[in-house]
């Protein structure tokens, strides 16, 4: 599967070498221009002018411009950051909501995969044709009609919740009308909420990929297992989970850098970047750069604090690879 | 019994992850006494279009529709398309076809740029937009969508382009093709179907993104279609039944392209790491 270091074998490939005598063949360079430039100039030229701004009191779109000069600032950004308590709510919140949402759409998301595997062909369509739904729905649309289910009035879960006994409501939550319950007014009940909606969104990809992982894993081995008398929870952590490790490595990966910097489901529930105590790091850095009074290079610098966690957990999953691969 | 345990859970998860969607088309269907009833209803006892109606004639600020935000994302999106396809054909023929010195570092590098967090690129790219003089234009859209599809859609696309005999173009050599007619006459066809794939994903990127479009346009009648729906229904949270109208209509595109290219996603994303 790794065509990352192979182009296919022909006999052309193979004559390659002999072509070195010849000048080097600068067709291909010519090709990978464009992209280069364009990766060069629209994402790496960026990522370090995010750390440059980041090192300058920037106040005003016209310091942008160009039209005014710009205030070197040291590390006074990062010093006012680090130094604020809120800084320190907001990147528990953004490491909490990271954690809780991985590791529940890792486990539905392989439950899931597990059962499409054991499914019959009709209903296994069905139900992956359904998965696919939640996955293309655009995460604002998405994130819109969870909005209108846990609408105040007339959203199906205000009324489902009204629908309960009485008596019941009472006993469990200390009231029965539920018309008006501001479920997203108290944070834990918001990132709940943002919780599910990001894990609606997300549980499909990683449905589809272990099913994509399960079915190049030989049938034969869980079935041997079972035969031996293994239950299922020992079938996947003895066999299917070590032969599709780097699947998971890479799925964790994935889900852990995308949970991270959870935006739009974000700002389109919380209405826009007032609701300040539901801030998680990439909202926080848009809010302090471009709401009024724009404070450009400490939004600067959150975008920096955010990259190099980001930067860690990606660095820290490499080494765990290289380190698999040199043990195996 | 195991049997109908597994397929009630499959009924259960296919509920789970569909519903939001019906509920969706169901309550754009909807008039709007049955949708803020109290008692919610599974269908429409009532269907009516008259939402459609609404956000499709009227005009959501003076003289600009529904169709003109529309009309907005699509352009932003089909330019998109149409560059990063270009582009990214060029390179991924660069990396199929040649091998050359710097060609694994590329690869890697594409892979690298990838993990870069989008968000944290808002404020240098908004700086860039401000220096170029393409604040509150299209293609400062356009621009940006070009910078995240791209590398995607190169990774994606040299799969297609190596899958291509080389045979074809060997032959079209020895019969004294050029390369640019090689590339023109065999190897473009072949990679066609492949080029619609990979023009899909970045079709979705382009037209789902919100972000930058909220920054980086400020009249409102140059917004795209997730914008406009952000500031005109975002905050009025009594419309749900033109909202949903709207959603719906934003949404059935990408489902319907979607579904077209979802197995290759998964097979990109996750190229590599299954060993075989």
């Amino acid at each position: 599967m790794t065509t990352l270091t192979e182009a296919p074998e022909t006999p052309a490939a193979r004559e390659i070498p002999a072509r070195r005598r010849r000048p080097v063949d600068r067709l291909p360079y010519l090709l990978l221009l464009p992209c280069l430039i364009v990766i060069g100039v629209l994402l790496l030229w960026p990522l370090g002018q995010v750390v440059v701004m980041s090192f300058y009191r920037l106040n005003n779109v016209r310091q942008l411009r160009g039209d005014r000069e710009w205030p070197w600032a040291g590390l006074d950004n990062y010093t006012q950051i680090l130094g604020d308590p809120f800084f320190w709510t907001v990147l528990r919140n953004t490491v909490l909501f990271a954690l809780a949402n991985v590791v529940l759409t890792m486990i539905l998301g392989t439950l899931v995969g597990l059962l499409l595997n054991r499914l019959g062909r009709k209903m296994a369509t069905f139900v992956a044709s359904c998965v696919m739904l939640a996955w293309a729905t655009p995460a604002l649309t998405g994130t819109i009609v969870w909005k209108w289910i846990f609408d105040d009035t007339s959203g199906l879960v205000t009324w489902l919740f009204n629908a309960l006994p009485d008596g019941m409501s009472q006993a469990l939550f200390g009231h029965s009308d539920w018309t008006g319950y501001g479920w997203f007014n108290s944070p834990l009940l918001f990132f709940s909420i943002l919780t599910l909606v990001v894990v609606w969104h997300s549980f499909p990809f990683i449905a589809v990929s272990v099913l994509a992982g399960l079915k190049s894993v030989p049938s034969e081995l869980h079935e041997a297992a079972r035969v031996d008398g293994a239950g299922p929870w020992r079938v996947f952590w003895r066999i299917t989970f070590p032969l599709l490790r780097p699947v998971f490595g890479i799925l964790i990966v994935l889900s852990t850098i995308w949970d991270f910097k959870v935006f739009t489901q974000q700002f389109v529930l919380a209405g826009g970047t007032q609701d300040r105590p539901t801030f998680m790091l990439s909202i926080y850095s848009y809010a302090e750069a471009f709401s009024p009074p724009p404070k450009y290079g400490l939004g600067a610098a959150i975008a920096v604090i955010l990259t190099v966690i980001l930067l860690v957990v990606t660095g820290f999953y490499v080494r765990m690879v290289l380190k698999q691969e040199d043990e195996s | 019994m195991k049997k109908v345990a597994l397929n009630g859970a499959g009924l259960l998860v296919a509920l789970f992850a569909a519903f939001p969607v019906y509920w969706m088309i169901v309550t754009s269907l909807k008039p709007s006494r049955e949708i803020f009833s109290t008692t919610p209803r599974p269908v429409p006892a009532h269907p009516t279009l008259e939402h459609y109606r609404e956000i499709l004639t009227g005009n959501l600020i003076p003289g600009v529709t529904f169709a003109d935000f529309f009309l907005n994302s699509a352009l932003v999106a089909v330019a998109t398309v149409l560059l990063s396809g270009l582009v990214a054909l060029l390179a991924a023929t660069a990396v199929a076809r040649f091998r050359f010195r710097l060609r694994t570092s590329f690869l890697i590098m594409l892979l690298v740029v990838q993990m870069i967090p989008l968000e944290a690129l808002v404020i240098p790219l908004f700086l860039m937009i401000q220096r170029l003089g393409l604040y509150n234009t299209l293609p400062s859209l356009v621009l940006t969508y070009l910078g995240f599809s791209l590398p995607f859609a190169v990774w994606m696309l040299r799969g297609f382009v190596a899958a291509v005999p080389k045979d074809l173009e060997e032959a079209a050599a020895i019969d004294g093709a050029t390369r640019a007619q090689t590339f023109r006459r065999i190897l473009f066809p072949l990679v066609a179907p492949g080029l619609v794939a990979t023009s899909i994903f970045s079709f979705i990127t382009a037209w789902n993104e919100l972000i930058f479009a909220l920054t980086f346009i400020n009249d409102q009648d140059r917004y795209t279609l997730p914008v406009a729906m952000t500031f005109f229904f975002g905050r009025d949270d009594t419309a749900w039944g033109p909202v949903m109208a709207a959603s719906t209509l934003f949404t059935l595109p990408v489902i319907v392209f979607f579904l077209l290219v979802q197995r290759r996603m998964v097979s990109g994303l996750v190229a590599g790491a299954v060993k075989g």
